[in-house]
This record gives C-alpha cells, structure tokens and sequence, in this order.
C-alpha cells in the first residue's frame, strides 16, 4: 500500500476534483489555459478508468478493489467500492466526457462562464455515485453531480434552457429530500449506512421493523427512478434534454444510468435472494414501470416535433427497457441489459451531438414540416428539382454515415451492438434458466419483449422520418460547416459501439460475470466488510 | 415528546409539499426550504430522542444507553449545508428566470 496504484480506486474522484478546482484559479479569458487543463485531465481520467477495468476484470485481485477512504474500518467508515459495474460505469462516463468536452471546444464552451469547472465536478459527481459503498455518500455526490449539471443545463442560457432548468432543479430538489428521508429511515432501522453491512443485515431485521425498512428502501428507490425517469416521474426529462447545449445533453446522457445504476446496485445487494423476507422488494414496480417507460417513450419518439425532443424520448426508452429488465430479477436478463445499456448510452450520446449540426443543414420547422406531411399528404410533390446531379458534399456524406449507423444503434437492428443487446435481453427472457433448461415463460416477458420490439420500430420509423426530411428533402443550399473537433467524437462513439459488435463475445461474457456476482453478491459483501486498513497485516 | 416533533414535522411536510405544489417560483422555494426543514427534523429523531445526553463518548468502558447517536447529527449538519446550497442555486435560478420572462410563474407564462 505505497504506490499511487494502491490509491486507484479514489483517483477517478480526486482527479477532477483537483482539475476543477485548479481552474477556478484561472479567469475565464484564459479559456484556452483552461482548455488545456480540461482535456488533459479528462485523458488521464480516461486512462486511470481503463486501468480500473483491467484491474476489476482481474478476479484474483478481489480484495483491492475496495478502499477504506481515511483509513477508517469498514461498517464505520466511507468505502469505495470498484466492481466489474462501478468500474465499467466509471469507464462509460469518462468516454462520454472526453468525447463531449473535444465537441464543446469547437464552439460551446465559449457559451458560458465556468463551463470547464462545472465539467470536471459533474465527472467527479459521476464517478463518486458509481464508486461508493456508502448510502450517504452516495447522496453527496448525487448533490455534487446536481449541482455540476444545474450550471451545464444552464449552459448557454436563453428562454427555453431557463424555463427547463427551473423545472429541473425543483424537481431534483425534491428527489434529493425523498432520497434523506429513505436514507433516514433505514439508518433508522438497521443503524448502519455501509450498503454491505446493510445487505447483511437485512435478513435479521425483526418482522415488526420490516415494514419501516421496506418503506425506506422504497423512499430511495423513488429518488432514483426520478433520476432514471421513470413514467410517471420523468415528464421533466425530455424538455430538460432537448434545452440542454449539445455537448452538455450528451454527457447528460449517463445521468439516467446514474438512477438505474444506483436501483441495480441496492436492489440487487440488500434485497436480493439472500434478503430473506424482502427479498425481490420492488421488482413488479420495476417491471410495470419500466414497461409503462418504453410505451410513454416509444409514444413520444413518434410524436416528437424536434429531433432533440426525440432524442429525449429514446432516453426515456432506454431507461425503461434497463429498469424493467432488471425488474425480471434474472442474471442472464440482466447480463443482456448492462450490454444494452452501454450500447444506448453511448448511441444515445452520439445522437445527441449529431442532432446539433443536423439542424445546422435544415430549415427551420422541417421536424413539423415533416410530420404535417404525413398527416394531410404532401401537395407540392411534382416540384421540378433543378440539383440534380450536384454532388453531396464530403461533411453531409459523413453526417449521414454517422446518423444511419445511430439509427440502427437506436432502434436496434441487425448488424450492430443495439440489436444485439435487444436480441440478449429477449433471448433471456424466453430462456431464463439458459438455453438448455425448458421454462414456462411469464406474461410480464411476453409484454416485456414485444413492447422492446415496438419501441425499436417507432424509433426507425420517427427516425427514418427525421432522416429523410433531413438528407433528401434538405432546401438549404450551401453544405453544413462541420469540423474536424465536431465530426471526431462522434466517430469515436460510434466507433466503439462498432468494436463492442465485433467483440461481442468476450464483452458479453465480461457482462455475464458481471451479472452473476451481482445476483449473488455473497461473496462481494464478504470481500467488502474484510476491507483491510493500511498498516495491517492480513492474517 | 415524540408526539410533538411527530406533529411539527408532519405539518412542515405538508406545508412544504402544498406550496411546492403552487404556482408562484417564490411559493415553490419556502415550500421547499419548509420541506428541508422537515427532512433534517426527520433525520435527526431517527437517532431516537433522548433529553440531556451527550453524542460524544468519554474514554474507557461506557453504558450505550447515557449517549445519544452521533450519527444522525452529522448526517443532519451534511443535510442542512446541502440543502441549504442547493435552495440558494435554486433562487438564481429563479431569478434568471424572473429577468427572461418578466413573470414569477414556474412556467414562465401566466395562465389564460
């Protein structure tokens, strides 16, 4: 325990933390110092989150992957713990970091004061909320990474973004109070805030307490289906989405997985099967909600009039297909999902930079132009189109590559990772116990399965829609400005969803023990109460 | 004594959750500062009430039952910072939004 490498799980947290705060020491004219700091801590960040992976994917290396911060024993004091989850989380979100921030260089981040400062403590929000072991401090850096996002929805100001942002802080304000009182109660019951600790308590709470127990569990579980945006708690989500500046929408775009993540992690530890009478609170919650989440965004897909509004509703479709696939309570079922919600993620964050230069080829309105079309049919069709033969120019061609291939990351069809992802879950669910053993399959996977279906066909359909008055019907004359700095980060996000294809076996398999540990988290629990402090010897 | 926290923060609750429920920004923020008020109350009795006693232990062996629960103090100090923090951002939020739209509406448009 000398070398910063022993230090590597409390990295993630401290690096932007120091980033952040080092640039408040600079004033917004020197915003190219500012910039420079940005990305290179954003880099290392990057390079320190695939060192975690590596070292999370190790399995004989299980004892160092959680960290006793201050050197304080385990139930009493805040641990970190850095799983194959926490790890690939923490891994996502700085992905989606460093390819947003290179975006908002070429334009966004001049919108706007602090907006590198405000970045690096929504990363440190991020990766505090994946990293720790700690009911309530998770709650602080939920509040960090609010905080951070209050100020980047902000970004860039004007009416809409305003109006949006009110709407989100109270909301998030009153989550973060349900998120005390759950957090209260369950100190309350069990006297413990450690999620191991409360995980093997759990089964021993006496019958009279249960109830209060359950109660709070539920209290937090609603803060975090608010942050996941849950129908009917995630109205807010979409307007806030499609108001947000580009760059800022597609780091957001984890922000839902933050509540996923945070309802996988406790219901998956402290009410899994080993949580005797609660074991599997919640699940049918989940499941009809989840559901209801993929019909109300699949709905709104069809029904969005701007693209940014749409991609808005395919957050919500993700995050419903995550919360009712883990609301199955199955490992395979779940494997399928963590696979599925990378893949989202990083598409959905794509998308969310690709819609910015789309609207810079288009005319205004083209989005209700498009949808008025289909409604009363198009009059003016015979219109003599004297461009024939102009050829498409190079950034066009590259914007449209780049939208197909997030079409059909999006609405999940063959050959890319979004229909594999699909194709696990539903797979799953008609084989749950694996593909050899015979099952009787649920009406809840049945519903479940032809609503991702639907949703995958209302997306290709909005979005094919989008696509042609986009590409084909465009009456701009002069090709869209697009730079390198703007093109690059897209290209990189596609581009790993395409090597998460071509890889996907060893990926799925990383998924699938990822999956199983979480469903039996024996083992981990053990791991994490026997943390040992620096200085003392293991016996 | 419990009866009467019980009661204090059950009607701070329900204040807190009337006027956030209100149309006006300047109603939403007491209604949320009243709700705050009501969570830390919570948080604190979950370390059960106790008159007189001290949260911090002496030195050698020592009865459990003489000190109150530290626990939830610090967390309820962690709570009134954040909250109180998180109120402030709010009002300047509220306030941009009272500049851009020239009303004091949480939808930035009076009703018709």
């Amino acid at each position: 325990m000398n070398t910063l490498l022993d230090h590597l799980v409390v990295l993630p947290i401290l690096l932007p933390l120091a980033a952040g705060a080092l640039m408040l020491m600079f004033d917004d004219r020197q915003r190219v110092t500012k910039a420079f700091i940005n990305v290179f801590a954003t880099a290392l960040h990057l390079v320190i989150c695939v060192m975690l992976v590596v070292q999370a994917a190790n399995p004989t290396d299980l004892l160092a992957a959680s960290y006793p911060i201050g050197n304080w024993p385990v139930p009493f004091g805040i641990v970190l713990v850095a799983d194959r989850l926490s790890a690939m989380m923490v891994l996502l979100a700085s992905v989606l970091g460093i390819s947003a921030l290179v975006y908002s260089l070429a334009r966004w981040h001049a919108a706007g004061p602090n907006f590198h400062t405000l970045f690096q403590f929504l990363l440190m929000g991020l990766n505090g909320a994946f990293l720790t072991g700690d009911i309530f401090n998770l709650f602080v850096f939920f509040e960090v990474m609010l905080a951070a996002s209050y100020g980047l929805a902000l970004h860039g100001l004007g009416l809409a973004r305003i109006k949006a942002g009110l709407h989100y802080v109270a909301v998030n304000l009153g989550a973060s109070f349900l998120f005390l009182i759950g957090a209260a109660l369950i100190y309350g019951v069990t006297g413990t805030l450690n999620m191991a600790d409360l995980a093997s308590k759990v089964a021993t709470i006496p019958e009279l307490d249960r109830g209060l127990l359950e109660a709070g569990a539920a209290f937090l579980g609603l803060a975090f289906l608010l942050k996941a945006g849950m129908w009917p708690l995630g109205f807010w989500l979409p307007t806030t989405y499609a108001a947000a500046s580009a760059p800022v929408a597609a780091v957001f775009a984890i922000m839902t997985k933050v509540g996923v993540y945070a309802v996988l992690r406790l219901s998956t530890l402290a009410f899994g099967i080993e949580a005797g009478a609660s074991a599997g609170l919640g699940q049918t919650v989940l499941q009809i909600g989840g559901m209801a989440t993929i019909a109300f965004g699949a709905v709104g897909v069809l029904a969005s009039q701007t693209t940014a509004r749409l991609a808005g509703y395919c957050v919500l479709v993700s995050s419903g297909t995550l919360l009712a696939a883990i609301g199955m309570g199955n490992a395979f079922v779940t494997g399928g999902a963590l696979y599925y919600l990378v893949i989202s993620t990083l598409a959905i964050s794509a998308f969310f930079l690709i819609v910015e230069l789309l609207e810079r080829i288009r005319i205004a309105g083209a989005d209700v132009l498009a949808i008025t079309l289909e409604a009363y049919g198009d009059d003016e069709e015979d219109i003599e189109n004297d461009e024939i033969g102009l050829a498409i120019p190079g950034a066009l061609t590259m914007l449209g590559i780049c939208f197909a291939l997030c079409v059909l990351l999006l609405a999940g069809l063959p050959p890319l990772a979004g229909f594999l992802g699909k194709f696990a879950i539903i797979s799953a669910l008609f084989n749950p116990h694996g593909l050899t053993e015979a099952a009787i399959i649920t009406p809840a996977s049945w519903w479940l399965a032809s609503l991702m279906i639907f949703s995958g066909f209302a997306a290709l359909v909005a979005l094919t829609r989008t696509g042609i008055s986009t590409f084909w019907a465009t009456m701009s004359d002069t090709p869209a400005p697009v730079r390198v700095i703007e093109i690059a980060p897209i290209l990189l996000l596609l581009g790993l969803t395409v090597v998460m294809t071509v890889l996907a076996g060893p990926v799925m398999d990383y998924m699938y023990v990822m999956a199983e540990n979480l469903h039996s988290p024996a083992i981990e629990i053990g791991n994490i109460l026997a943390t040992p402090l620096v200085g003392e010897v293991l016996p | 004594m419990e009866l009467v926290l019980a009661i204090g923060i059950g009607v701070l609750t329900s204040c807190g959750v009337f006027l956030m429920l209100r149309p006006r920004t300047f109603q939403v923020i007491i209604g949320l500062s009243l709700l705050s008020y009501a969570v830390n109350l919570f948080i604190f009795s979950m370390g059960r009430l106790m008159v007189g006693a001290a949260p911090v232990t002496a030195s050698g062996t020592i009865d459990p039952t003489h000190f109150t629960d530290p626990v939830p103090q610090a967390l309820v100090l962690t709570a009134i910072v954040i909250g109180f923090a998180m109120t402030a951002l709010f009002l300047v939020v509220m306030l941009a939004a009272r500049g851009v739209t020239g009303t004091d509406h949480v939808d930035g448009r009076e009703q018709r």
